[in-house]
């Protein structure tokens, strides 16, 4: 999933100042599962910008929504009727959010409250790794699994570098280093020797690199 | 047993501190409570195991969030007591209540209609 | 021949080959390259000149690797894939080789949180072993990485770093066989004090037939101090210094630390010469190149050979 952190709260209420009415919206999807855009986090950041305002004697005018998800334009369309009522919309997805807000309502402010991180998963209650980085063109399968791209610094295809020390990698001693790892694990599978290929340079079109993406499924469009 | 605490004190019962939402806690500070403090078990005493380290964990929250919004992180408290002490928990309620006095009220007004 | 170098020819005659090392100043100052190279002179087949060496920003290896050139000294042109992508590796590449630099050593760079711009966005378009091939493919098949023709291909002497004390240890000298495999005609390694794991390395090495395939250099750094030895074993990753040396360091008088360094360096040297597969050392000297000679004398390395 994607995963996010809330922005500091000083961020948010100098985006929102002078603002009177304002609606934090939250999001179903990912950043409910992660804990940083769902129902219930709309309560505390709602919460907290009213103290904030109150603390400032000022109208403590925000209002509290979740939608299904900010990244699909039918469940946007819920806000139809209420979006323009606003001076400020506070959404709390991941980058898509805001961004689709604003596409539909064009006339309403619309403000990031969370910073998208990653694309990773929990390993534990409250803690998230990054996985993936999106590169358009999977090869895990080479690397026993685990994704030289998304996981080692400086994304080698052909790793360890000489910075691996102890299982960690050269940038921090809480980085594990994920060549390391692939060298651990391609070996307990008895398939270390696949790991003499040399990969060649990757192709980073399918990437970021190539531009923004689109993706159009024929048969689903209507 | 009947112990004297201050009257100004609100107690919200719950079955085990671990219950309690960073929600409840930001809600009170939104009504104008002037200090919170969570009351839970001895750490190692929960009926619920960790309760009460939870508990502490959210009360650790809500302070940063009140010194992000310039208010004292005192305000808000975890205090640890058994159930069998009553005293201790009498105590607890006057030692908050005056530092809390000591603070001065909180800078957001009470609500209106209270 | 692949580029004429000196040190390809010194290395392909068989003598025992002695590289160097400079980093370019944190400014444009040409004088500060000169007077470093003239140390360096006539002591050495060819100087290593870094690029922006631990992600801290200096002036561009191949300027002060031209500097070195019309000094009379031949450089060793470093190029981390940090900084740079295909496209610029590439045009450095054949800018560096018509500016008359004929050696260049492939190297996946520190990473830039180490250095002094830690906020900057990082490339790593290709990686060491990536461009090692796009070298070789580039010198040999006179092509670009886009199979396209080049309208004059460089000839180059290419190089590669291995260090033998990273981990996993037991994969080091499969990974070192990669960048063999994927054009290295030459290695230099990682600064050694860990002489025992040196030989198991350079053992694996041979057993692999490596040796034959390429030429190893090892790297030598002469310890200036036991606050550089600690250091060194602290805070630099990848690097392994047993605590005999520290000791070692420790036994002397603070004043006399930089010769007992020096002395262990020579050693090491001695040891080198007599071990199968070692073809050469390099002599990083690191802000101590007015040194350099003392170890390289000392390990009876001076005069260099002549080259017909």
């Amino acid at each position: 999933m994607i995963i996010g952190d809330s922005k500091p709260l000083e961020e948010i209420l100098e985006m929102i100042e002078g603002r009177d009415k304002v609606l934090v919206l939250g999001c179903r999807g990912c950043v409910t599962v992660c804990n940083v855009g769902g129902e219930k986090e709309v309560g505390i950041l709602a919460s907290a910008l009213r103290i904030a305002r109150k603390k400032e004697g000022q109208p403590p005018s925000v209002e509290e929504m979740t939608i299904e998800r900010q990244c699909d334009p039918e469940y946007i369309e819920e806000l139809a009727e209420v979006a323009e009522e606003y001076d400020a919309i506070v959404s709390i997805a991941c980058g898509v959010g805001p961004q689709f807000v604003s596409e539909r309502y064009p006339l309403v402010a619309v403000f990031p409250g969370i910073n998208t991180t990653f694309m990773g998963g929990a390993t534990e209650h409250g803690v998230w790794v990054e996985r993936c980085q999106s590169c358009g063109n999977c090869l895990v399968h080479n690397f026993g699994g685990l994704c030289p791209i998304a996981r080692c610094s400086k994304s080698l295809m052909n790793g360890p570098c000489g910075g691996s020390a102890s299982g960690n990698c050269e940038i921090s001693k809480d980085v594990p280093c994920v060549w390391h790892q692939i060298v651990d694990k391609m070996a307990a599978m008895g398939r270390l020797q696949e790991l003499e290929t040399v990969w060649p340079n990757k192709n980073w079109l399918t990437s970021r690199d190539g531009g923004p993406r689109t993706r159009v499924r024929e048969d689903l469009k209507q | 047993m009947r112990l004297q605490y201050p009257t100004n004190v609100r107690v919200i019962q719950l079955p085990c501190s671990g219950r309690v939402d960073i929600l409840h806690l930001l809600r009170a500070f939104e009504d104008g409570a002037d200090g919170v403090y969570v009351a839970g078990c001895m750490e190692g005493d929960c009926h619920f195991l960790t309760g009460n380290l939870k508990a502490a964990r959210k009360v650790e929250y809500v302070k940063t969030v009140l010194s992000e919004l310039g208010i004292e992180p005192e305000r808000m408290e975890m205090f640890n007591m058994s159930s069998a002490e009553g005293p201790r928990f009498a105590e607890v309620a006057q030692e908050f209540t005056q530092a809390i006095k000591e603070l001065g009220p909180s800078p957001v007004p009470a609500a209106q209609a209270a | 021949m692949k580029a004429g170098s000196n040190l390809e020819k010194m290395l392909t005659a068989g003598h025992f080959a002695v590289t160097g090392e400079l980093g370019p100043p944190q400014g444009n100052d040409a004088e500060e390259v000169r007077h470093k190279a003239s140390y360096l002179k006539g002591i050495v087949e060819s100087v290593n000149i870094t690029d922006n060496q631990t992600a801290v920003v200096r002036m561009a290896s191949w300027a002060a690797c031209k500097i070195l050139i019309d000094e009379g000294l031949e450089p060793n042109y470093q190029m981390v894939c940090r900084d740079r992508n295909r496209l610029a590796l590439m045009a450095d590449i054949l800018g560096a080789t018509a500016l008359g630099i004929k050696n260049v050593l492939c190297l996946s760079g520190d990473h830039q949180r180490f250095g002094d711009h830690p906020e900057g966005k990082n490339v790593y378009d290709l990686d060491s072993v990536q461009l090692l091939a796009t070298f070789k493919k580039m010198r040999d098949e006179k092509k670009f990485l886009n199979d396209k023709d080049l309208e004059g291909a460089p000839e180059l002497f290419i190089g590669a770093a291995s260090n033998p004390f990273a981990d996993p240890f037991e994969y080091r000298v499969h990974r070192l066989a990669k960048k063999i495999a994927a054009g290295a005609d030459f290695i230099q390694t990682q600064c050694i004090y860990n002489m025992d794991k040196f030989r198991e390395f350079m053992k694996q090495t041979v057993d692999m037939g490596l040796h034959e395939k390429c030429y190893i250099l090892a790297g030598i750094t002469p310890m200036k101090s036991v606050g550089m030895a600690n250091y060194m074993a602290k805070f630099v990753p990848g690097m392994d210094v047993p605590a005999e040396i520290v000791q070692r360091l420790k036994g002397v008088d603070k004043k006399d630390q930089g010769a007992e360094g020096i002395k262990i360096a020579i050693e090491q040297i001695e040891e080198m010469k007599e071990m199968e597969g070692v073809a050469g050392v390099h002599v990083m000297a690191i802000e101590w190149e007015h040194r350099a000679k003392e170890v390289i004398e000392g390990a009876g390395l001076l005069p260099r050979p002549t080259l017909d």
